[in-house]
């Protein structure tokens, strides 16, 4: 038995889809407390509403167990557990009118029929729509479908609601308003709560805690302040708020180097530690030139309403910076960001990332080099159009002055060379590591950028190379400016 | 204006063609004339012949038996298929609905034939049982009630189904009072269609019938083959008895279609 305050508990959950071998879910750890209200976070595709079929039943684990108060639901089919979904598209019964879908769950428990009558009455005046109940479920609007879903799955008195994207579709105003509702009903009712959603800013209103998920795996568990204050690796920074994230090294105690300066932080690794610095926009402070830690220039100003959010570049870097004084396109600028705003975090997978350009030939460019591929190959369902444009798999047109493509490439992918200038780009090689059966070095490149890359054989400190990097190798994400 | 008198033109050939066979078997059918050809003056002795002939309202009513009989049981085998198919994993789903493209395009003899093959000569089922016929138009019939349903349930939000087994219902209360209602109107007109090729069918039925009984087609076949006249032009007036049937049905139809586009207004049923 676990705590007594513990309702559901999930241990080691692993989903392998047998159709096609897919590992939506992998080793998937959780403790809910009754009454909490739980969101789980990620972009499409990384396992959530997977998880959360198998906390309702419909799919099953094919590894690890879920515990409901102490006891494994994993053998219980949907109809005997204690749980209810409100679903995505709302899966109403369209022949059915508002009072039969609420009753549904109560009938099959053979409630007699005034306490359905009572029940139903006051479920609907829970999410206000008294009255509603003779109304056939076509004539409804999308939000007041909504709130039927929820009434419906309320009705039963779950000990857990289960909620998948509800206000996904919904406009933006009803998203809100349904925001602070379902927050204000998870109070009232005390049930506990497990939302599954894409949209951050949603989590981090409505959640007492966030389990942030990404291709499977949880990335992050916590508050939602703890999440956006401390994210614990650069997946989580970049999907929860805007960041500024950069790779780099500890140069000595307290001192870490990325973005094409040195700076002061507060989070201690060893020298030579390659690290991820992220940095959020607000965070960054405009200064005259020359008395910040990095000069750069303004490349663009955009009014957004209560800030405005400049862009910075420094060198081959960029900065994005929210603040509530303007700048000028043009303008030499010093950057300084307070110790405390700066997040170092241990590179964890030692991915190297750079940003490529898109040319007017929608080719991708680094350091004046033209990459061997295009858009059309590396982006699925992208074309050329017969006017020439370029669209993504989704239809829209790729502006080569709007876009950038984000690359990674492993260590163990790019080559060190002698020969510098068949290399896509050139730097210093600032620190070896002596990693058992090979060396992991650090170049710091001319661009003010540090690669990570793994060589079998030594190389010495303070070498200038070429990294060369097959473009096979590598991995594209498209970023909108 | 030639080509415009030309359409015209054409159009009536096709309609006269499509028609003036059974309009001019409508009009024997109201007189006392034994062949086609000459007609000697309106009478009603045909439908009273075949109203109180035993031998024609029995084989009548045992077709319109069959028909529904079979059709209740494919229809009922045709919907469990569908859903069956439609919950499986893609790749059973793709071969059960190929398996029952099969016997739809196949031809009835060898459908019938191979029934009667199976069942009689190597089970030993007796011809005189109905049961070799019964299942002979149910395997005709089942596929199409299959192809009927299928879209109605790829219509169907396919998360109603886990909805009512997340409200509590067990799979078969699920089954039957939430997936059941949606796809009804796929089982309605999957049983229509099973009846009329019942009724429709002769192969099948010839290779399976027990002897002494008949439906309509085999009855109407090895009727013109015969002799008795007064048999012979009461079924005149059932051919024109059934197209009248059927006239009424499409059109009944037609003007509950147009009903609902009108009253409804672009919302759905």
């Amino acid at each position: 038995m676990g705590n007594t305050d513990t309702i559901i508990e999930l241990r080691g959950i692993t989903k392998v889809f047998e159709d096609d071998g897919f590992k939506a879910v992998d080793d998937f750890n959780l403790e809910v407390k009754r009454g909490e209200f739980v969101t789980f976070l990620g972009p499409s595709g990384c396992g959530k509403t997977t998880t959360l079929r198998m906390i309702a039943g419909f799919d099953m684990p094919t590894e690890g167990d879920i515990l409901l108060n102490g006891k494994s639901i994993v053998g219980l089919p949907p109809y005997e557990r204690p749980i209810n979904t409100v679903f995505q598209r709302y899966a109403l019964f369209p022949h059915m009118n508002v009072y039969e879908n609420i009753a549904f769950g109560l009938r099959q428990k053979k409630t007699p029929k005034d306490l359905i009558d009572k029940k139903v009455r006051r479920v609907l005046d829970l999410v206000d729509l008294e009255g509603f109940e003779k109304r056939k479920i076509q004539t409804l609007s999308g939000g007041q479908q909504q709130r039927i879903a929820i009434a419906r799955a309320l009705v039963n008195e779950p000990e857990i609601l289960l909620l998948d994207e509800p206000l996904g579709a919904l406009d933006l105003k009803m998203r809100k308003e349904m925001q602070l509702e379902l927050k204000a009903m998870h109070d009232k009712l005390g049930i506990t709560f497990i939302y599954v959603t894409h949209d951050q800013e949603e989590a981090l209103t409505m959640s007492d805690k966030i389990v942030v998920m990404s291709e499977g795996r949880t990335q992050q568990i916590g508050t939602p302040e703890d999440i956006y204050n401390e994210p614990k690796n650069a997946f989580v920074a970049d999907f929860i708020g805007e960041s500024n994230i950069f790779n780099g090294m500890m140069t000595r105690h307290l001192r870490a180097r990325f973005c094409g300066g040195e700076w002061t932080c507060v989070d201690d690794y060893e020298e030579g530690t390659h690290i991820t610095a992220v940095v959020r926009p607000e965070d960054v402070e405009i200064v005259p030139p020359g008395t910040g830690t990095i000069n750069g220039v303004v490349d663009s100003v955009i009014f957004k309403g209560i800030h405005y959010e400049i862009t910075v570049l420094s060198g081959r870097n960029e900065i994005v910076i929210q603040t509530v004084h303007s700048a000028k396109a043009g303008d030499r600028v010093g950057l300084r960001v307070d110790p405390e705003n700066i997040h170092i975090m241990l590179a964890e997978d030692h991915t190297n990332l750079f940003y490529a350009d898109l040319n007017r030939d929608f080719r991708l460019e680094y350091n004046g080099h033209e990459l061997d591929t295009s858009v059309t190959r590396i982006f699925p369902g992208s074309r050329r159009q017969e006017d020439g444009s370029v669209v993504d798999g989704n239809g829209e047109i790729l502006d080569p002055a709007r876009v950038r493509i984000l690359v990674a490439i492993q260590p163990g992918d790019i080559q060190m060379t002698d020969d510098q200038e068949t290399g896509l780009v050139q730097g210093t090689i600032s620190n070896l590591i002596y990693k058992g059966d090979h060396y992991s070095y650090i170049i710091h490149t001319d661009l003010e950028q540090d690669f990570v890359v793994d060589d079998e054989y030594l190389w010495n400190m303070d070498d200038r190379v070429g990294l060369l990097m097959p473009v096979e190798k590598m991995k594209f994400t498209l970023k909108r400016k | 204006m030639v080509w415009k008198y030309f359409r015209r033109a054409f159009l009536i050939a096709v309609l006269a063609f499509l028609y003036l066979p059974i309009l001019v078997l409508a009009v024997y059918s109201f007189t006392s004339s034994t062949n086609i050809g000459a007609i000697r003056g309106f009478s009603l002795h045909n439908y009273v012949t075949l109203f109180t002939t035993p031998e024609l309202t029995g084989m009548i009513a045992g077709t319109i038996a069959l028909a529904l009989g079979a059709a209740a049981i494919a229809t009922v085998l045709g919907t469990i298929g569908a859903i069956g198919a439609f919950y499986s994993r893609k790749r059973a789903s793709d071969f059960i609905s190929t398996l029952n493209q099969i016997p739809v395009i196949n031809a009835d003899v060898v459908t019938g034939f191979s029934i009667c093959v199976l069942l009689v000569v190597v089970l030993h089922v007796s011809k005189d049982s109905y049961i070799p016929l019964v299942a002979g138009h149910v395997t005709l019939c089942a596929p199409f009630v299959f192809l009927s349903v299928m879209p109605r349930i790829r219509q169907m939000d396919s998360s109603i189904y886990e909805a009512a087994l997340d409200l509590g219902a067990t799979p078969f209360t699920a089954l039957m009072e939430v997936v059941i209602p949606q796809i009804i109107p796929g089982i309605v007109s999957g049983f229509a269609l099973a009846v009329t090729l019942s009724l429709d069918d002769y192969f099948i039925a010839m290779y399976t019938k027990p002897a002494t009984f008949d439906t309509i087609s085999t009855y109407v076949v090895n009727a013109t083959k015969g002799a008795q006249t007064t048999i012979k032009t009461a079924l005149w007036a059932l051919s024109t008895v059934i197209f009248f049937i059927v006239v009424l049905i499409v059109v009944a139809s037609n003007i509950r279609a147009m009903r609902r586009g009108d009253g409804e207004g672009g919302r759905r049923a």
